[in-house]
């Protein structure tokens, strides 16, 4: 190993939660060993009028490994992740089988080892996400999972919930909820409201989240554990939580670009591209989860990158499964949608994507302030750059992008992960 | 399959309500002089209908399919008595018949039915959207048979018809409609005509057979079926399907028919030139009182009747559009007439008569 620093990135802009200046930054053996003026080393990474930012974290990723080895993997997922700027994701239980014992657990972890994201993974909270028995969280907290979620269905049983809550508290781990009653969502496509009822389709109310949304609020209040809710969709689930964080609980909470991107009126066509779930809501919710992300009451922005086999997405629009790309897009569409619209800063933006989820799933190594001596976890983003999203699915090996033809601002240049240049000029590196 | 994929054809380049759409997938996509052309030509079909060999060579040479995901005998016959009535040849694909049991795609069957060469297809799918997706995948043309709660567009057209040969225009005219909105394509697609051709609308249901939201629904909703009654020129019933006891949204057949039945109290109480209608099959003694169905103005066989002549109107429109260059309009397809009427009894072998020489006539 050469003591002459790898690589220096020149003459960028840094964004972190620190605040924003320009200074080089210089990465050695996966560390950053050096920030400031006028610094050098054997590489350099021209970062003139680019935004260097700690390494982007999504709380929220399907990599559909394993099981659906065809739509995603954990090494397309973790490109896909890379060239969308982040370092780390968090993946979610729902695969086939479940991750939702130290077994599977050890399986995600290992595959992502290999990959260029640092995957991290979330633990089932029932077993089989099921909602009938607790997984073994203890066993999957041990090797490391910090996060525990039935993503995909809410645990619907309150009283289950309830143990889940005070079990989960008892080892220092946050539970994660996908907010959705069944009872008021069971057989439904889309949101309900004036485009379902003129599509003729079934719709889920708004209600069919915000009700699960109270009731965890309660019982996190009741037993005190660490709740994350995970795509808050609608005005009303934005102001509970709000109003729950006004009274002092330390709950947590994100949002999906695509909800505060698209609407329900994009369902028109029947194209089950933009069915998704939660589902895609009214203009009004759009814009109420926006002002949620800009107060801080929505705390992060995560991905619910859900990638699917096109046959499947071609089903009718009530058979189809729900979810869409968002990895390579996530960046781009909050630089378009709340920075360009006027709700939030860049900086305010990097941190919903960096520090703040880091924080949520307690990834130490990521979303830190960029200083001598914490990991190369880092980005580099050309704010300045326009492109247009088109229909290839970029790294994924799925096709489900629901953005084609949109004019976004902002394109990650390189990404550093550990040190090692995982993403140089927009190409993934390995 | 891919090539094929990558220049399919898609909807959203045609925009609705344009006059060179080859598809029918709802009446929204029709404006309202569309709808009249439509009608004035199922007047035509009405008076071949009535000769001795209603059959004329019109459609001779060309392909309907008629592609059944969901069982529908009696649309599918009318569809199909009506492709034959124009001499088209049709083909009939109904699921359990079809490898779409092994698992084939919609997409895969659609573009393997194509390859056979159609120029129609007639579609009928329990899921709301499928006619739309089916005609991003054909070129052919797209008839929408019934799909999910969306549309019935067909059903509109000859409710539509059957309505204005009983109470001539149906400008200003009141129509209720009752019963389950929330679950029925025919209740959209009709909405959407009756309000289109300058009819005042009112649903009659519980809030529980109510979509959502009907805010953008040119519409009056109440849950008073015998305020509106004596004010109606048209009584619409819609069937009351017995699985909606099982999801809670009304408590019995019983109460529903208590309220929004119509009885014979109820249909005496209506004004004497109004109609009753229903788009069939009836549960007589729930919406509609047996002896009610049978009254003269119910008019639910004529319905039925009209459906084959609506239908041919229909193939004719789109199938002489798609034949036509594609800057034509539906006035000067409809007016090619010669492709319809052979006028003499002796060629009603009408097969044998070249359509050059058959003679042009107005029926009208």
């Amino acid at each position: 190993m050469n003591s002459h620093p790898d690589t220096v990135i020149k003459g960028g802009r840094i964004i972190d939660a620190s605040g924003e200046h320009s200074a080089d930054v210089v990465i050695s053996e996966g560390h950053i060993v050096a920030v400031g003026p006028n610094l050098d080393a054997k590489r350099v990474i021209d970062a003139a009028g680019c935004i260097v930012s700690p390494g982007l974290v999504d709380l929220h990723a399907h990599l559909r490994q394993p099981g659906k080895e065809e739509t995603e993997t954990i090494a397309s997922g973790a490109r896909a992740a890379a060239l969308g700027g982040y370092t780390a994701v968090l993946a979610m239980p729902n695969t086939t089988p479940a991750i939702d014992c130290a077994a599977v657990v050890r399986e995600v972890l290992d595959l992502g080892r290999e990959s260029v994201c640092d995957v991290h993974t979330s633990g089932a909270i029932t077993v089989g996400r099921s909602g009938e028995q607790l997984a073994p969280m203890a066993e999957m907290a041990a090797l490391g999972v910090r996060i525990f979620t039935d993503d995909g269905t809410g645990v619907q049983d309150d009283r289950l919930m309830r143990r889940a809550m005070e079990y989960a508290s008892g080892l220092g781990v946050t539970l994660a909820q996908h907010c959705e009653v069944n009872s008021l969502s069971e057989g439904t496509c889309m949101h309900e409201g004036e485009w379902s009822a003129r599509l003729g389709l079934p719709g889920q109310p708004s209600e069919s989240e915000e009700l699960m949304v109270m009731r965890d609020i309660a019982l996190a209040r009741m037993t005190g554990a660490k709740i994350h809710f995970q795509p808050m969709s609608t005005s009303g689930s934005a102001a509970l939580i709000a109003a729950a964080k006004a009274k002092g609980m330390t709950i947590t909470a994100e949002a999906a670009p695509h909800h505060f991107t698209l609407t329900d009126a994009c369902c028109e066509n029947y194209d089950a591209t933009f069915k998704v779930h939660p589902p895609l809501r009214t203009q009004a919710d759009v814009d109420a989860i926006k002002a949620a992300l800009a107060v801080g009451s929505l705390d992060a922005i995560a991905t619910d990158h859900a990638p699917h086999a096109a046959e499947d997405k071609e089903l009718p629009f009530d058979q189809a499964p729900p979810g869409m790309l968002g990895l390579e897009y996530a960046l781009a569409l909050a630089f378009t949608e709340l920075v360009d619209g006027g709700a939030m800063t860049e900086a305010e933006v990097l941190g919903a994507m960096s520090s703040k989820p880091a924080a949520i799933a307690g990834m130490q190594n990521h979303g830190q302030i960029l200083v001598p001596g914490v990991s190369a976890n880092l980005c580099v983003i050309d704010p300045t750059h326009r492109w247009r999203i088109d229909a290839t699915g970029g790294a994924s090996l799925s096709r489900n992008v629901p953005y084609v033809g949109r004019e976004v601002r902002g394109k990650v240049r390189h990404t550093f992960l550990f040190g090692e240049s995982v993403v140089h000029d927009g190409e993934v590196q390995r | 399959m891919t090539s094929s994929r990558a220049t399919r054809t898609d909807t959203e380049s045609q925009g609705a309500g344009s006059r060179s759409s080859a598809h029918l997938l709802s009446i929204a996509d029709l404006d309202r002089e569309e709808i009249e052309e439509l009608l004035r030509l199922t007047d035509t079909f009405v008076e071949v209908g009535r000769r001795p060999i209603p059959k004329v060579p019109a459609l001779r040479g060309r392909t309907v399919v008629m592609l059944f995901f969901e069982d529908s005998t009696r649309t599918r016959l009318s569809f199909e008595t009506a492709a034959k009535r124009l001499s088209a040849d049709t083909m009939s694909f109904s699921v359990s018949s079809s490898s779409l049991n092994k698992g084939e795609s919609v997409r895969d069957t659609i573009e393997t039915i194509e390859a056979m060469g159609i120029d129609a297809v007639v579609v009928r799918h329990k899921s709301s959207g499928v006619p739309a997706q089916i005609a991003r995948w054909t070129s052919a043309s797209v008839i929408n048979a019934g799909d999910g709660w969306h549309q019935h567009p067909t059903q509109a057209l000859l409710d539509a018809y059957t309505a204005r040969s009983h109470l001539g225009s149906l400008e200003g005219r009141r129509i209720a409609i009752v019963g389950d909105i929330k679950h029925s394509r025919v209740a959209r697609s009709n909405i959407e005509i009756f309000t289109s051709l300058g009819a005042q609308v009112t649903l009659v249901a519980p809030r529980t057979l109510l979509p959502s939201s009907t805010n953008s629904w040119p519409v009056d909703v109440t849950q008073d079926l015998d305020s509106v009654l004596p004010t109606v020129d048209i009584c619409y019933l819609l069937r009351m399907q017995q699985e909606r006891m099982t999801e809670a949204l009304v408590p019995s057949l019983r109460e529903y028919t208590a309220s929004y039945g119509l009885t014979s109290a109820r249909a005496d109480r209506m004004a004497e030139s109004a109609i009753i209608m229903h788009p069939g099959p009836m549960n007589r003694g729930v919406e509609i009182a047996s002896e009610v169905a049978d009254r003269p103005s119910a008019v639910i066989t004529e319905q039925v009747a009209n459906g084959v002549a609506v239908r041919s109107a229909v193939l004719f429109a789109l199938l002489s559009a798609a034949r036509q260059s594609s800057n034509s309009s539906p006035d000067q397809l409809i007016s090619h007439e010669e492709l319809i009427s052979p006028e003499e009894p002796a060629s009603q072998a009408e097969s044998l008569v070249p359509e050059e020489t058959a003679h042009v006539r107005n029926s009208q």
